[in-house]
């Protein structure tokens, strides 16, 4: 897989078939519409980077992805299977089927910008727990995966350390190897960095970094213009809820059509 | 379970009457403490079983309860919330005298439903549903109160992983909030405790209640009075420990925690 994104993703993004698509995305938080139809699909080995200024909306966007949030409208595709909401007085979604929800969760690994590890667990339970009770691995298995995963974000050290005892930069590691124990279709980040003194960003990022050289499908909502340059195959930048720019990044970075990329792009570089 | 509770009995009673012959032998015959060590004790170990029983039932009862404080439906919730608001609203004793002498007006009626003799007839009977149903009623708040202060990312995470409904609480969200009421729990064990001295006004012989019935042929006030509170404080100081053992258990997570800056410090120089 690796080898055919090479070549193709310059202007393809991924390969392969779709793992996550939405159409028509809104989202309203009373009377403010912070979502204004939003519409993208992630192919396999896509890289996405989710770019704009606070406020516009994008981890709000990730938030609907797996229905942290339940968009007022549109609709969302998790591999191949569309998540069913019911109409709801007053223009409120619900969810029809939770256990499709929880299935498509468990399809779409969430990392957080705030860790949010379980803390009374060690770094080793915290990576098993989902993996054996949610997808019903034994328990060795489950160990395996963890320690695997543990290992590639270089905690190979820590398997028995509490959240408490680790620093930012191992607790997001942490809680990248917990994603990755899932073996999801696509990797969610939410600002995974923004909550880390920035001598510890490096670290997390090198993960990151790493992560997308496997080809994996991985959406992230960043202000880390580096990874998005560098790293991503394809950026999106969200302005007031809509898309104002999507494409591959030395096409968006060099020939930004919108105007309002340009000055973010502009306040970011001085 | 009530061969058990026999058999320990009879076995503390032969214990006891040998460490009495002890303290007679060393106090003199007239001694009201020495005299009465094992109706004393016998007093205490009733204390004890009260405040058990009441304690596991009750427990048991609060987690439902608790849950239905929290429920926004209202079915669910507006019950838990009267019974949560009468039993912490009014005093023990009140609810204790309702309870066994209310009910001995109802007494053909409570005959009819077959609930009088072996229930509401007996003094222990209502002394433990009272002490039970008062004692889930501020566990429900404490356990409502620390299911509240669960991090909200953490649940948030849970759910982000595809945990829901049962599991979510089962996996997350009680082994989490155990820990947070775990010091207000021991305070409501360590008050239940001493509570359970009330139920020596409806004719009960625990620790209090052989007390006052030492007191009141012995006319020694003082020293019996002192020597109940100091086995109260004995036990007291055995409830405290067991909780401070469980609370290093649990909080072992939290032994690195408060030091943010070792923290960072230690993040840095990895990697």
């Amino acid at each position: 897989m690796a080898l055919v994104t090479g070549e193709l993703d310059a202007n393809l993004g991924g390969t392969g078939e779709n793992v996550l698509s939405v159409t028509g995305l809104k989202k309203r938080f009373g009377s403010n519409e912070v979502l204004k139809g939003i519409t993208f699909a992630a192919r396999r080995g896509d890289v996405i980077a989710v770019l704009g200024a606070s406020g516009s909306g994008k981890s709000t966007l990730l938030r609907c992805l797996n229905l942290l949030e339940t968009p007022n409208e549109g609709r969302i595709v998790v591999h191949g299977e569309e998540l069913a909401l019911c109409q709801r007085p007053g223009g409120y979604r619900k969810p029809k089927d939770c256990r499709q929800v929880d299935r498509a969760r468990a399809r779409l690994s969430m990392v957080f910008q705030q860790f949010n590890l379980w803390s009374h667990m060690t770094v080793m339970q915290n990576v098993m727990e989902a993996p054996v009770h949610v997808l019903r691995l034994s328990k060795d298995e489950a160990r395996a995966r963890a320690r695997r995963y543990l290992q590639k974000v270089g905690l190979g050290d820590k398997f028995d350390a509490y959240p408490a005892e680790l620093s930012g930069g191992q607790q997001q590691r942490a809680a990248i190897a917990r994603a990755l124990a899932m073996e999801p279709e696509a990797l969610l980040f939410d600002e995974p960095t923004s909550a880390l003194d920035p001598e510890l960003v490096g670290e997390v990022m090198r993960v990151l970094r790493a992560l997308a050289e496997e080809g994996r499908t991985m959406i992230v909502v960043t202000h880390e213009m580096g990874f998005a340059r560098e790293v991503s195959n394809r950026v999106i930048f969200l302005h007031q809820g809509v898309i104002e720019e999507d494409g591959p990044p030395d096409e968006v970075f060099t020939q930004a059509k919108s105007e309002r990329f340009r000055q973010f792009m502009a306040s970011r570089l001085v | 379970m009530d061969w058990l509770w026999e058999l320990i009995g009879q076995q503390a009673q032969a214990g006891c009457m040998a460490v009495q012959g002890g303290f007679v032998g060393l106090m003199g015959e007239g001694d009201a403490i020495a005299g009465n060590f094992c109706r004393l004790m016998a007093g205490a170990w009733l204390t004890v079983k009260l405040t058990l029983i009441s304690l596991v039932i009750g427990f048991a009862l609060a987690v439902p309860v608790a849950l239905a404080r929290l429920s926004r439906n209202p079915l669910l919730n507006w019950p838990a919330v009267a019974y949560t608001f009468y039993f912490r609203g009014t005093p023990l004793l009140v609810q204790l005298f309702l309870l066994y002498y209310g009910s001995g007006q109802f007494s053909p009626e409570l005959r009819e439903l077959g609930l009088w003799r072996g229930m509401f007839r007996e003094a222990y009977f209502c002394a433990l549903l009272t002490l039970t149903l008062n004692t889930a009623a501020y566990t429900a708040e404490i356990l409502r109160g620390a299911m509240l202060g669960v991090p909200a990312g953490e649940v948030e995470a849970a759910r982000a992983y595809g945990m829901s409904g049962v599991k979510l609480y089962r996996r997350i969200v009680f082994p989490k909030a155990m820990r947070i009421a775990l010091p207000a729990y021991s305070n409501e064990t360590v008050f239940l405790f001493q509570s359970t001295s009330l139920v020596s006004l409806v004719t009960l012989l625990d620790l209090m209640g052989v007390a006052r019935d030492v007191i009141s042929s012995t006319f020694r006030t003082f020293e019996t009075l002192i020597f109940a509170g100091l086995v109260y404080l004995a036990i007291s100081f055995l409830i405290f420990s067991i909780f401070k053992r469980v609370e290093q258990h649990l909080m072992r997570h939290l032994k690195g925690a408060g030091g943010g800056e070792g923290q960072s410090a230690a993040g840095g120089t990895k990697a």
